[in-house]
């Protein structure tokens, strides 16, 4: 429709349809720009609370009644909390990023196998093994958390990483098995096959001549595993209890309640994990959906 | 192990063989099948048989119990407060969300300056970890010192700041307006990328007919999203039932268990009283209500119905 209007050749009457549609949409656009911004503030609520936070004084931002902006701005806050007292916030992040990477490295290793050998044939077992993959996406590590502290406990790995690291790999194998799934498929048998007869083994055939194709699917996978790894909590709060191996998750949850909480420090961490993890999801945006939802529809 | 195709009839023979196919699969998918065993299906029978044992203080293992912990479970006397409070801060996170995200959905589907940003900042809470999104939100509503609280005063919405999270109700409502916060990134996107798969055709053959476009959402739109609308409500009431990080940074510091869902109620035990069978069987009991509200909600929804035809 809009094209018409677009158009420089079209005739008249068709110029004079397009005009009004044209005027009558404008202040509509204005309009909802407009709710689009208060939508977009509504959602930045929190993270704004963050920004300006981590930059108030300890005294500052715990001030009755308090100032929306710091009286003074700190800026040093980014580097005095990695050495506050409190809490060892360097220690937590690291713990962060090693689970993080840990789990998305073992996701890798063992989904793409397992996605490009169910994609590409047909064997006994593989709607059972599918139908496996599906339920793990029921069993979180919340609803999990008793039997995993006790599991972890028994083989002597509780507040290790590697717990962690395992636990994160395997709640996002779901997610990963089938957007993997869905683009080797995606890819023409010929393609495989004509590598295949050029004496290729299925394992040369899977690295040379489809992941090159299939890297879209790939990184989504990979993204969204380490942001779901970065955020998980309540497998962490129950395994991990040495706070220097505690991710930010558990040990940002330790302040609520207390009295004198040092919030800039916490908000400034906040948004150095939150900041990378909205660029990655930005990236993927498109396909982000695309994961979730194939499961459950095919 | 190398050539898989029919090069030649021996080779194709052997192919062709249910047993030899399989096998030829199991290392391809034999780390994923471990890894879902290993730190999926065994804690998960684990917690269920540890739920009919007796366990010392230590965490020993005293042999077994029948079903003494469920028993001990039910004699609680908050436990069906706690169950109560369960349904609802599910059924109503749920709902909300898919209202509101409808909507919003709805709204991002028209073209408008500065959508891309918008749609962006609409997916920050999915990305942030919903920990410090919660910790954001409890320094904010705090009476004394909380910007969010000064700001509602400010525009006179309150006329002094309100114990957002000091009293059991406005504690457990504050709790489920962040839980639809934090829901409400994954089931927008998931209604957008419904309402992209709804034909242009469809709309203009509507606004031909003279439908307004009121009744193009009712009568066209909204039944073709049903497959988007099934599946975000599926995986919103996982996922809500399970989110335990919003209730326990709002509600957690709270003394008692009136604001207890059957997953706070249950890391309390585990962690405050160190009660592995009371734990295990409060975990069994959240496995049969994950159940049964996904299957309530299958039976209402019927979303094969749709598939079929």
């Amino acid at each position: 429709m809009t094209t018409w209007a677009r158009t420089p050749s079209v005739p008249a009457p068709t110029a004079r349809l397009g005009a009004p549609r044209r005027r009558r949409s404008r202040w509509p656009d204005v309009g909802r720009a407009v709710v689009g911004a208060v939508i977009a503030l509504l959602f930045l609520v929190p993270y704004l609370i963050m920004l300006v936070g981590s930059f108030k004084g300890q005294f500052d931002i715990l001030t009755v009644p308090p100032t929306y902006l710091p009286k003074v701005w700190h800026p040093e806050n980014y580097i005095t909390m990695w050495t506050a007292s409190q809490t060892p916030l360097l220690a937590n992040l690291i713990s962060t990023v090693v689970i993080s990477v840990g789990a998305t490295a073992l996701m890798f290793v063992v989904c793409i196998p397992a996605a490009y050998y169910t994609a590409r044939f047909r064997f006994p077992g593989r709607r059972a093994f599918l139908f496996v993959v599906v339920v793990t996406q029921m069993l979180q590590p919340t609803l999990l958390a008793t039997g995993l502290f006790q599991e972890f406990g028994a083989l002597g790995l509780s507040d290790t990483w590697i717990a962690l690291i395992l636990i994160n790999a395997a709640s996002n194998l779901t997610f990963a098995i089938w957007i993997m799934h869905n683009s080797f498929a995606s890819v023409p048998k010929e393609i495989s096959e004509a590598a295949q007869l050029d004496g290729a083994g299925k394992l040369a055939v899977l690295m040379r001549v489809n992941l090159p194709l299939v890297w879209p699917g790939i990184v989504t996978a990979v993204i969204f595993t380490f942001v779901a790894s970065a955020n998980e909590f309540s497998a962490s709060l129950v395994i991990l209890t040495t706070d220097t191996l505690q991710p930010l998750s558990v040990a940002l949850s330790k302040f609520v309640g207390e009295y004198d909480a040092s919030w800039q420090y916490l908000f400034g961490v906040s948004l150095i994990a939150i900041i990378p993890c909205v660029l990655l999801f930005v990236l993927i945006e498109k396909r982000l959906v695309g994961g979730l939802t194939a499961g459950s529809v095919h | 192990m190398r050539l898989t195709s029919h090069n030649t009839p021996a080779q194709g023979r052997v192919t062709d063989r249910p047993l030899g196919r399989a096998l030829r699969a199991l290392p391809w998918n034999a780390p994923a099948t471990v890894l879902i065993f290993g730190v999926v299906l065994f804690p998960a029978g684990y917690l269920i048989f540890n739920s009919t044992q007796r366990f010392g203080l230590s965490g020993l293992d005293l042999g077994s119990a029948g079903f003494a912990n469920y028993v001990a479970l039910f004699q609680r006397p908050e436990i069906f407060p706690v169950l109560l409070n369960t349904f609802i801060w599910v059924i109503s996170v749920v709902v909300i969300t898919v209202a509101l995200s409808l909507a919003l959905a709805q709204f991002l589907n028209r073209k408008f300056p500065g959508r891309r940003i918008v749609r962006i900042t609409v997916l920050i809470p999915w990305a942030a970890s919903t920990v410090m999104t919660s910790l954001a939100f409890v320094y904010g509503l705090n009476p004394f010192y909380g910007i969010i609280n000064k700001f509602l005063v400010d525009i006179h919405i309150l006329r002094v700041p309100l114990g957002f999270t000091q009293q059991p109700l406005p504690a457990f409502v504050t709790a489920m307006a962040v839980g639809v916060f934090v829901s409400l990134s994954f089931t927008t996107y998931v209604i957008l990328a419904g309402l992209a798969a709804v034909p242009n055709e469809v709309l203009e053959a509507a606004a031909v007919d003279g439908a307004s476009s009121t009744r193009t959402y009712f009568s066209i739109v909204l039944p073709l999203l049903r497959p988007a609308l099934v599946l975000a409500t599926l995986i919103n009431i996982i996922n809500v039932f399970n989110n335990f990080p919003v209730l326990k940074l709002i509600t957690g510091a709270l003394p008692g268990y009136s604001d207890d869902t059957t997953t706070t109620l249950m890391f309390k035990i585990l962690q405050s009283e160190d009660n592995l069978g009371v734990a295990n069987a409060l975990s069994v009991v959240n496995f049969v209500i994950v159940l049964i509200v996904i299957a309530v909600f299958l039976r209402v929804a019927q979303p094969l119905k749709e598939v079929d035809s």
